[in-house]
């Protein structure tokens, strides 16, 4: 295993298609929820403990190898927005196909085959991190943190937010990311033993509303 | 001392005769079950809080188990109202259903309200029958007019045939985690609701996904069933909201 391994996983140039993606911060800023820095945050927080959480204990679950089809139907039981289970499987194709390349595996070969149309992210991403030869709290850690970086980096171009600012955001959620990790690595082991009911499922309301109501756009910057 | 324990159970079963019949129907300390008439082979049944509460360590179960082709009304007298106690402890509110193959069962109980200084823990689980059908209602209004609110944990798990369809936990007030009141969660939103609705049709012919109204939207989910979420300014508004859904979906 190679720590460095993680920063080339964890890298926003990793070619994955996150890049395309807000994470629902395109909706908070058309509806008006996001307007600065300060909501920014918050936003970030609330994604952070919530979908951010859900995604990190998936992503330890794969990583720990807990059968990926049982994490798809977890994933789809705590995602109730057609449109995030969508998004979810596109950018779990692409990062399928980026994994691939870069760390060939049979495992990952396998799983691609058994999910044509795409795994839900969190679950490649532990996968990936698998293949890489990283852990369960690596790939927590990247699935946490992609939870809230792309939304960050959404919200600079939406509202041309100073970049300093918004990195400076991430910079201040660190330590409950920590927490956040912490929680999902325990969560995520604790499959092992007892299934999938021991996953977290902390919901945002109007992450799921937002979607959908994103989704219903003719025109859009992000695709989710 | 402790808080107060009490588990009120009802079970239905079809009658021989078109109606639905109900050979349990037990009420327990504050938990008062009521059979109020029905229509056209259902049964009805209303909960009736004997007392407020729950407060802080009391633990409330209700357990309804709707047998083959048996039809189930509930609904509730009024508002639950968690309070906080004299314990510290946090209060549970734990509701398990199944309902068989052929069953039905419509559970449209008054808001969940969170009082500040309240504590308290809801469960909802829910098992279906491949055949079975379901409409659940769930509203949770945070503080009572112009209050803060208190510290609301719930989670909702229903299963279709044994596998998983819906789960959502959702924390709020004093203790949450951040982010909870914040743009990406509820906003400063008072109240927040969920209609879930599994019909076996619906495995065939899911629902539209659509958005309702300002802040709600009917969603197909991965599984025989369609799921309206809701939040709201208050009460009444989230109501309104959640009875146009039902209707649409009538």
């Amino acid at each position: 295993m190679t720590r460095a391994a993680l920063l080339v996983l964890a890298d926003g140039r990793f070619p994955a298609g996150g890049h395309a993606h807000s994470g629902g911060a395109e909706e908070a800023v058309e509806a008006g929820r996001i307007t600065d820095a300060a909501s920014l945050e918050d936003f970030c927080r609330g994604r952070l403990h919530t979908a951010g959480l859900v995604a990190a204990a998936l992503a330890a679950a794969a990583a720990a190898g807990v059968a990926p089809g049982e994490l798809e139907a977890a994933a789809d039981a705590r995602t109730p927005s057609p449109a995030l289970r969508v998004a979810a499987r596109k950018l779990g194709r692409q990062l399928m196909r980026a994994a691939r390349a870069t760390w060939p595996s049979d495992e990952l070969a396998a799983v691609a085959r058994e999910f044509p149309k795409g795994a839900h992210q969190p679950v490649v991403l532990g996968l990936t991190a698998r293949a890489a030869g990283l852990g369960p709290e690596d790939a927590a850690y990247c699935a946490a943190y992609e939870s809230v970086s792309g939304a960050a980096t959404a919200v600079v171009r939406l509202l041309s937010l100073d970049p300093f600012e918004a990195t400076a955001v991430l910079a201040r959620l660190a330590p409950e990311l920590d927490r956040v990790v912490d929680r999902a690595v325990t969560a995520g082991m604790a499959v092992l033993a007892e299934g999938v009911d021991a996953l977290p499922s902390a919901s945002a309301p109007l992450l799921e509303i937002g979607a959908e109501v994103h989704a219903a756009w003719p025109v859009r910057l992000f695709a989710s | 001392m402790r808080g107060v324990h009490a588990t009120a159970r009802i079970r239905a079963r079809e009658d021989g005769r078109g109606g639905t019949s109900l050979p349990v129907l037990e009420s327990d300390g504050p938990l008062a079950l009521r059979r109020t008439r029905g229509d056209q082979g259902e049964a009805r049944v209303m909960l009736v809080g004997a007392m407020s509460g729950p407060l802080g360590g009391d633990r409330f179960a209700v357990e309804a188990s709707v047998e083959r082709g048996a039809r189930l009304r509930l609904g509730s007298a009024a508002a639950t109202i968690a309070l906080p106690g004299q314990l510290k402890d946090e209060a549970r509110y734990d509701v398990r259903i199944d309902v068989a193959d052929g069953g039905e069962l419509h559970w449209l109980p008054e808001p969940l309200i969170s009082a500040k200084g309240s504590d308290l823990h809801v469960t909802t689980r829910v098992d279906l029958a491949p055949g079975a059908r379901l409409v659940l209602r769930e509203e949770q209004v945070l503080g009572r007019a112009g209050e803060e609110p208190g510290r609301l944990r719930s989670r909702l798990v229903v299963r279709v045939g044994g596998r998983v369809t819906l789960d959502q936990e959702l924390a709020c007030g004093p203790g949450a985690p951040g982010g909870w009141d914040g743009p990406a969660v509820l906003a400063g939103r008072r109240a927040v609701g969920q209609l879930v609705v599994v019909r076996p049709e619906f495995a065939e012919r899911p629902v539209s996904a659509r958005v309702l109204a300002d802040s709600a939207t009917l969603v197909p989910l991965a599984g025989p069933a369609a799921l309206v979420t809701a939040v709201a300014k208050d009460g009444l508004r989230l109501r309104r909201v959640l009875d146009e859904a039902l209707n649409f979906l009538a």
